[in-house]
């Protein structure tokens, strides 16, 4: 299994995203933005989280013209698995290769802090380690993750199954983060080989640490 | 030729920004004069070119693949001379 991770100017958790997938056992590379191909190889592409570009215009806006870019497109369209995570799943939003967008927070806070999410669909590579209706407590960190989409554009997520999280209480019921659209913590595209999320499943990797759902989260990539 | 862009969020979209300045304005004194507050951003060019048709032509595919997100913004074009 062989994990390529972007490297964009001001992208941090590049290290955080090596380390989760190494101790699942991949071989992972990282790659800078100006790079044109990706490794040979390839079995997921990650965009990781951290400020791209300083998150300047808008979180992700600048990212997605980065030369790096044409060949992840290129790889997506050809089916090719690819996650973004917090800042990449800004990036992927903003590139078109999910559908929505991400606003700031309701509140106008930086949230930073665990929080529960719920499996609303697991028919896909990304989750289907995990269960519907389970429960993960996964650390969120971000500023502008409040989930956008049209009414017409949620009835096809819905319809599709696109909508892998939803943030909810330890129970399992659905609890208002940052104001997304049906608590939408993460999607999918159509054809089911490009996903988002805002929270850190790399950040939730070790016992020692807290919490170690993440691990539950990510190895069904390596299936 | 300059273009003045104007982007915003879309009418529907919850503008929690303009929503909180204007919760401010009331507790200031205006609550009576302040029906809504949008906050949008602002983006200045010169542009090198001379006549306006070209300024708006180039300034809105500017505004389509890069400075506004359609999904979640309207953007407005101002041509000067």
């Amino acid at each position: 299994m062989k994990v390529t991770v972007l490297q964009f100017p001001g992208t941090n958790c590049e290290y955080d995203t090596k380390y989760a997938f190494e101790k699942l056992g991949a071989d992972v590379e990282i790659i800078w933005h100006e790079e044109t191909k990706l490794p040979e190889n390839t079995d997921l592409v990650v965009a990781p989280g951290g400020f791209s570009y300083g998150d300047y215009l808008r979180s992700g806006a600048l990212a997605k013209f980065a030369p790096i870019m044409d060949a992840v497109k290129e790889y997506a369209a050809n089916g090719g698995k690819v996650l973004g995570i917090c800042n990449g799943f800004q990036i992927l939003a903003e590139t078109g290769l999910l559908p929505g967008a991400l606003k700031r927070n309701d509140n106008l806070h930086f949230i930073s802090k665990h929080h529960h999410l719920k499996v609303i669909n697991n028919d896909n590579v990304f989750l289907q380690e995990l269960n519907v209706g389970e429960v993960v407590n996964i650390p969120v960190a971000h500023h502008d993750g409040n989930y956008f989409i049209d009414a017409d554009g949620l009835k096809e997520l819905e319809k599709n199954g696109q909508i892998l999280l939803q943030y909810c209480n330890e129970k399992g019921e659905n609890q208002v983060l940052n104001g997304s659209v049906e608590q939408i913590a993460g999607v999918c595209n159509k054809e089911k080989n490009v996903f988002g999320l805002m929270p850190h499943p790399e950040r939730a990797m070790e016992l020692l640490l807290g919490c170690d759902d993440g691990v539950k989260m990510l190895q069904g990539f390596l299936k | 030729m300059k273009a003045i862009i104007n982007i915003g969020l879309k009418k529907g979209v919850l503008d929690s920004a303009g929503k909180a300045a204007h919760h401010t304005l009331d507790t200031v004194g205006f609550k009576e004069i302040v029906k809504d507050v949008r906050i949008g951003k602002q983006i200045i060019m010169e542009l090198n070119c001379d006549n306006e048709a070209e300024a708006r032509e180039e300034a809105t595919k500017m505004c389509e693949q890069l400075l506004a997100n359609t999904v979640i913004e309207d953007y407005e074009i101002i041509i000067e001379a």
